[in-house]
């Protein structure tokens, strides 16, 4: 163990890797069980040379940030169900500006205020879907303490390389868990790319990267930024062909680069005769139950979801090997399974397992869930 | 007014013949020019409706956000870049409906912003829907039987809640609009002016206000400078509205609950 080893709660390593990772403002409003994150920034964001605030609610703390970030600050805001709900006009203004922030959800159990302390999956969708219209955001799962930490640092480094948001969907437990985490890795440090020539300046003209060199506010470039449908210039126009390239490059700039943004965590999958997807923190009572399996001779595998968005069905088909049974436990009604029966259609058996209780699925629920359903 | 304050490209603008917004998109750049602000460091945020389009034919730094978001906005990037002179431009409604909550937040923390509210007193986008500062009985599209509710006072709102200047004034005053807001955004602090324009398509046209150019030159006959209406009774100023400085006080200076305390 390295020296640098150190016991941290999820929510400080969030706070932590995103310090690491350049963050300089953060901007929050209390919530269980992402409070712990506000009250250490407010300590910690001063320590640094950073600002912290506390907003009047979760709609003012991404406003907050997107604005910070547009001023050239790298940016950060966590919340839990409620207030993600809250944020999701903020998250279509911060997609459609090309303003690169992260957002940090700790899932507690829904709908509405449902019970605040406990755990649950049950925003995987809304971090897809919950803003209108057509949008692309990436999302990262951490299932540990220390990729909470690693995955902020990821996460800060996306929404700047391709100006994008970028959710780290955690959870109740992974926030309030305490592991030994190794932050003495100095991280890969990413900043966004900014324009040099101010003759001719377009805010949103790209290059094959399709990622726009957008100037930072106050920087004499006089740059423009709306919600509204804009041309290159960042002016509104309601020119059919100019919004219908503009949302394709939305989602170019990110489905071009499929390479680097996706990441998956496969386990003996080659020969499994049944395979578990998952992601957070049911991938670890799956990781147990896999260990248990196998040293009883069942050829069982695991993939988990380490960037949940973008979905990438092909990617997702070639790294499930060829075993015939694919379990996928969640503690929603079934969210994930949709989209792995997406990929699948009727090639394989895709059963869900789904835990709403509060609580976590255990290995030892998961075989027992096998021999019931005489899997 | 310094023409390369605007963005002659994006011209003519949407706002209806007889609109008041241009005249205080006018006094808003003439305030800046007079003090002398550097334009790379001035940036305009604004929310949703007619008024806030007007930062986008300005050629400054321009921030078109979401109804009723532009003061977290300009509070996001007035707190990453202290150098920067930070203008929320707005709307009755934008500022005081659905922004409202951000805009009393953003006035008790004194958040050194300034905030321009052009107030035509309906929602003049979406075709003259009622306001929180529609006055009482006035017909909107949606008072069609006269508007039940009594409007905020603007000032007394922002001064509750702790901003540091407050102003009023009408397009009809213009130089005492420009002064208005010349002194409210060279204040250190959050600062506010409620500037009175007409909306000559909508609320003017259901309340027979009469054309435009009678809707402005008709302010002077019922707005009262604050002078005059010390000077006044209360009969005499009743459906008058005051115009001038109403708050004009230090930033309030916060003490660290960590730095020594003089006296336990």
């Amino acid at each position: 163990m390295s020296e640098k080893m150190v016991l941290m709660q999820g929510n400080e390593a969030v706070t932590e890797g995103a310090i690491a990772a350049g963050v300089r403002f953060y901007a929050g409003y209390p919530i269980t069980p992402s409070t712990e994150i506000a009250e250490i920034m407010a300590k910690r964001m001063p320590q640094v040379g950073g600002t912290f605030i506390q907003m009047e609610d979760e709609i003012a703390s991404i406003m907050a940030i997107v604005g910070a970030s547009m001023a050239g600050k790298k940016v950060l805001t966590a919340t839990s169900g409620p207030g993600f709900s809250l944020m999701q006009e903020g998250l279509g203004y911060a997609c459609m500006v090309e303003a690169p922030i992260v957002i940090l959800d700790s899932m507690r159990y829904g709908p509405s205020t449902g019970m605040a302390t406990k755990v649950s999956q049950m925003d995987l969708m809304q971090t897809r879907w919950g803003t209108h219209g057509d949008h692309w955001v990436i999302v990262l799962s951490p299932s540990s303490v220390e990729e909470s930490y690693q995955l902020t640092i990821r996460a800060v480094n996306l929404a700047e390389k391709y100006r994008n948001p970028v959710i780290v969907l955690s959870d109740e437990t992974i926030s309030h868990l305490r592991e030994p985490i190794d932050t003495s890795i100095s991280p890969t440090i990413v900043d966004r790319r900014l324009p040099t020539e101010k003759a001719g300046y377009l805010p949103y003209k790209t290059d094959e990267s399709l990622v726009p060199t957008i100037a930072n506010v106050g920087t004499g470039f006089r740059t423009s930024f709306t919600g509204l449908v804009h041309s290159e210039s960042g002016f509104q126009t309601a020119n059919g062909h100019v919004a219908e390239a503009l949302v394709e490059r939305l989602r170019d700039k990110l489905f071009n680069n499929l390479d680097d943004i996706i990441q998956f965590e496969t386990d003996r999958v080659e020969d499994a005769d049944i395979l578990f997807m998952s992601f957070g923190i049911t991938a670890r009572g799956v990781s147990e139950a896999v260990e248990s399996l196998r040293s009883h001779g069942r050829k069982a595998g695991s993939l988990r979801f380490i960037t949940l968005f973008p979905f990438d069905d092909d990617r997702v088909r070639k790294a499930a090997g060829n075993g015939r049974t694919i379990v996928v436990p969640e503690l929603n009604s079934g969210q994930l399974v949709l989209l792995v029966k997406r990929v699948f259609g009727d090639s394989r058996k895709v059963v869900p397992m789904n835990k709403i209780n509060g609580d976590l699925i255990s290995p030892q629920e998961i075989l027992s869930f096998l021999r019931e359903e005489n899997l | 007014m310094r023409l390369d304050f605007l963005r002659g490209e994006r011209l003519p603008n949407i706002w209806c013949p007889g609109c008041g917004n241009g005249i205080v998109l006018h006094a808003l750049l003439e305030a800046i020019d007079q003090l002398q602000l550097d334009p790379d460091k001035v940036v305009l945020v604004s929310g949703i409706g007619c008024s806030s389009r007007a930062p986008a034919y300005t050629a400054f730094d321009n921030v078109h956000t979401l109804h009723g978001r532009a003061i977290p906005v300009a509070t996001g990037i007035k707190l990453a870049n202290l150098d920067l002179t930070v203008i929320v431009v707005t709307g009755d409604g934008d500022s005081s409906a659905i922004g409202g909550n951000h805009l009393i937040h953003a006035a008790r923390r004194d958040v050194n912003i300034t905030v321009v509210v052009f107030n035509n007193y309906n929602y003049g986008m979406t075709g003259g829907q009622a306001s929180p500062l529609t006055p009482i009985s006035s017909i909107t599209t949606t008072t069609p039987n006269g508007n039940l509710d009594r409007p905020f006072d603007l000032v007394k709102l922002a001064a509750g809640a702790g901003a540091t200047y407050v102003a009023r004034s009408g397009i009809y005053f213009t130089k005492h609009l420009v002064d208005h807001l010349r002194k409210a955004i060279a204040h250190d602090g959050f600062s506010l002016v409620d500037a009175v324009a007409q909306c000559p398509t909508y609320f003017g046209r259901f309340n027979k206000k009469g054309s435009a150019g009678q809707m402005v030159t008709s302010q002077k006959d019922w707005m009262v400078l604050k002078s005059v209406a010390e000077k006044k009774t209360p009969e005499e100023l009743a459906g008058k509205i005051i115009i001038g400085e109403f708050v004009n006080i230090e930033r309030h200076a916060p003490v660290s609950a960590a730095a020594p305390k003089e006296q336990a």
